[in-house]
């Protein structure tokens, strides 16, 4: 397990050497000069070579990244261009925002979505079936922009039960998390469904309920403990789509976040920005497959970490 | 094909005849401004009402459909050559090679992709062709992942190893026999993966990084429109409603063309 760990954290510095250099070179090629838009297109000459040599821009690119790269061993991701504050210090006032959002956005996601899959699945082939079934269809199909405004509209501004937008409190919490679990929660019921369906149809299944087990211990204890590695994998796999999410709901909601400070980057084409996102982002994206497999190997003692299937 | 699907199938045909057909069919210019019919309700000298600038929600929710539906087709067909040829080289050439494209997949599989898209249309100029290759740069994988899978399987059938003996090149062998079998599998993907196009098309469009003012996409339209949504939400929710539609017909077509060639595709 050690040496598998260790293994999967080593595999982690060709990918952000990987990630950095790519996000690098692209970014350096981007259309529009940053230092105009800091100085406006008037400026004299001598002035844009100043902030130039300042920000280190006249130097070969090659040089340029090796500065960033010693600047990230030390674990400085620069400064903004814009607000001359440390990225990492914004990245780090803000991840908990993000985080917020995103424990919110599970914690009505994953209740709701394993229970509306179950209930499809027990009764499949019924109208409930068929409706939540749809629904799931139709969760997965709208925007989140689209549900977000509309979420918006109607809770904040018809009913003026929320604040519309803002960072803050429980109250400012509730409907951007609404909006993020919306496709997660669709997704993860159409997985619980398919994957217990499978289940229900297997000889072990039938054993159970040939010794005469309850219906109740049977879907509980027997059929969920083999449901819960898909639907732990899809629950892992979706973070990416509240990370997707996140940047159009904290957008839309002006929530403080990630999500809205790698929009605002890359709207302002404020590089260290754009970057440092960009490998928070990885990194964090890393950490989680690796907690995903873990619990794996808790989960399903036929995971071998050492196969030679794997 | 059950109910569901052919009636999604025949919405997304009245929906692309209606989009395709928009210069003939819309009742206005979709880019004239008139200042003096400014956030009309919808009616019936407007259809859908009228935006901020006094244009015609209809014409313009026509007139975007089309760049929305084209630029998704265009950018499954994209991701479907890409993935395919990947996944046929993989699948049956197996080995080192399988085993790196493989890893570059999961990597793009577990990735945001929203991200890595808003990360193309970053370095490349804004437009329709820039949300093409973002969304072409994401889709190939999951085609490639899917292809190889069943190419492994085929690859070991009957009819393969009497192609070999009859001694057709590995390149007949790829391109003539093993091909067409991932025909009905490629069906049934894009019809899964093209209502996420559509919905990522719209999400980059509104994030302002598609198709460039004054030209309108159901995205962008959203996008424009976001800040008089309780003044006159009508131009919020036509565009909205016919990409959220659109994606709905495409998800439900895709779902019945899976149970009925009885494929299990989880990606």
């Amino acid at each position: 397990m050690k040496a598998y760990l260790i293994k999967k954290l080593l595999l982690l510095i060709p990918l952000l050497i990987g990630v950095t250099s790519i996000t690098f070179t692209l970014t350096k090629t981007l259309p529009g000069d940053p230092v105009y838009s800091m100085v406006g297109e008037r400026a004299q000459p001598e002035v844009i070579e100043k902030i130039r040599k300042e920000l280190g821009s006249d130097k070969n690119i090659i040089i340029q990244y090796l500065g960033y790269i010693k600047l990230l061993i030390k674990g400085e991701f620069g400064r903004s261009y814009y607000t001359n504050r440390k990225v990492i210090d914004d990245l780090l006032s803000k991840f908990p925002n993000t985080l917020k959002l995103a424990l919110g956005a599970m914690i009505i996601a994953i209740p709701f979505g394993l229970f509306l899959g179950f209930i499809s699945a027990y009764k499949r082939g019924t109208f409930t079936d068929r409706i939540i079934s749809s629904l799931s269809v139709t969760g997965l199909s709208i925007p989140v922009f689209l549900s977000g405004l509309l979420i918006m509209l109607f809770f904040s501004l018809k009913l003026k039960l929320l604040p519309p937008s803002g960072t803050g409190d429980l109250r400012f919490l509730i409907l951007p998390s609404v909006t993020l679990s919306l496709p997660a929660l669709a997704t993860l019921a159409r997985v619980t469904r398919t994957t217990l369906i499978e289940i229900f149809d297997m000889p072990f299944v039938t054993t159970a309920k040939a010794k005469g087990i309850g219906e109740l211990k049977i879907n509980f204890v027997h059929v969920l403990k083999n449901a819960l590695i898909p639907i732990v994998t899809v629950i892992g796999l979706d973070f990416g789509s509240y990370l997707n999410g996140a940047v159009l709901t904290e957008t839309i909601f002006g929530w403080d976040g990630i999500g809205r400070f790698t929009m605002e980057g890359i709207i302002k084409r404020d590089y260290p920005v754009i970057m440092g996102c960009i490998i928070v982002g990885t990194t964090i994206f890393v950490i989680i497959n690796l907690i995903i497999d873990i619990l794996y190997h808790s989960l399903d003692p036929r995971v071998r970490l050492y196969g030679k299937n794997r | 094909m059950g109910k569901t699907g052919k009636i999604s199938l025949y919405l997304l045909v009245f929906i692309s005849l209606l989009s395709f057909s928009a210069p003939f069919i819309s009742p206005y210019d979709p880019d004239k401004i008139d200042l003096d019919s400014i956030k009309d309700a919808p009616g019936l000298h407007h259809l859908f009402g009228t935006d901020n600038k006094g244009r015609d929600v209809f014409s313009r929710v026509l007139h975007g459909g089309r760049i929305s539906i084209i630029v998704a087709v265009l950018s499954a067909f994209l991701s479907m050559g890409i993935g395919l040829v990947i996944g046929l080289f993989s699948g049956y050439l197996g080995g080192k090679i399988d085993t790196a494209i493989m890893a570059v997949v999961d990597l793009i599989l577990s990735f945001p992709a929203l991200l890595l898209a808003i990360g193309v249309s970053v370095v490349l100029p804004p437009g329709i062709y820039t949300v093409m290759i973002a969304i072409a740069a994401v889709g190939w994988a999951s085609f490639a992942r899917l292809i190889r899978g069943y190419i492994l399987i085929v690859k070991e059938a009957p009819f393969v190893e009497a192609a070999k003996a009859l001694g057709c090149s590995q390149k007949r062998v790829l391109f003539i026999h093993l091909m067409p079998q991932c025909i009905p599998l490629l069906l049934v993907l894009m019809g899964l993966k093209l209502g996420g196009y559509i919905l990522t098309e719209a999400s980059l469009s509104f994030l302002g990084l598609g198709a460039q003012p004054p030209a309108a996409t159901w995205g962008s339209m959203v996008s424009a429109s976001r800040s008089y949504i309780s003044s006159a939400p009508w131009m919020v929710l036509f565009p909205g409603f016919m990409i959220a539609i659109t994606a709905l017909c495409f998800n439900a077509l895709g779902d019945s063309l899976r149970d009925r060639y009885g494929l299990k595709i989880k990606y």
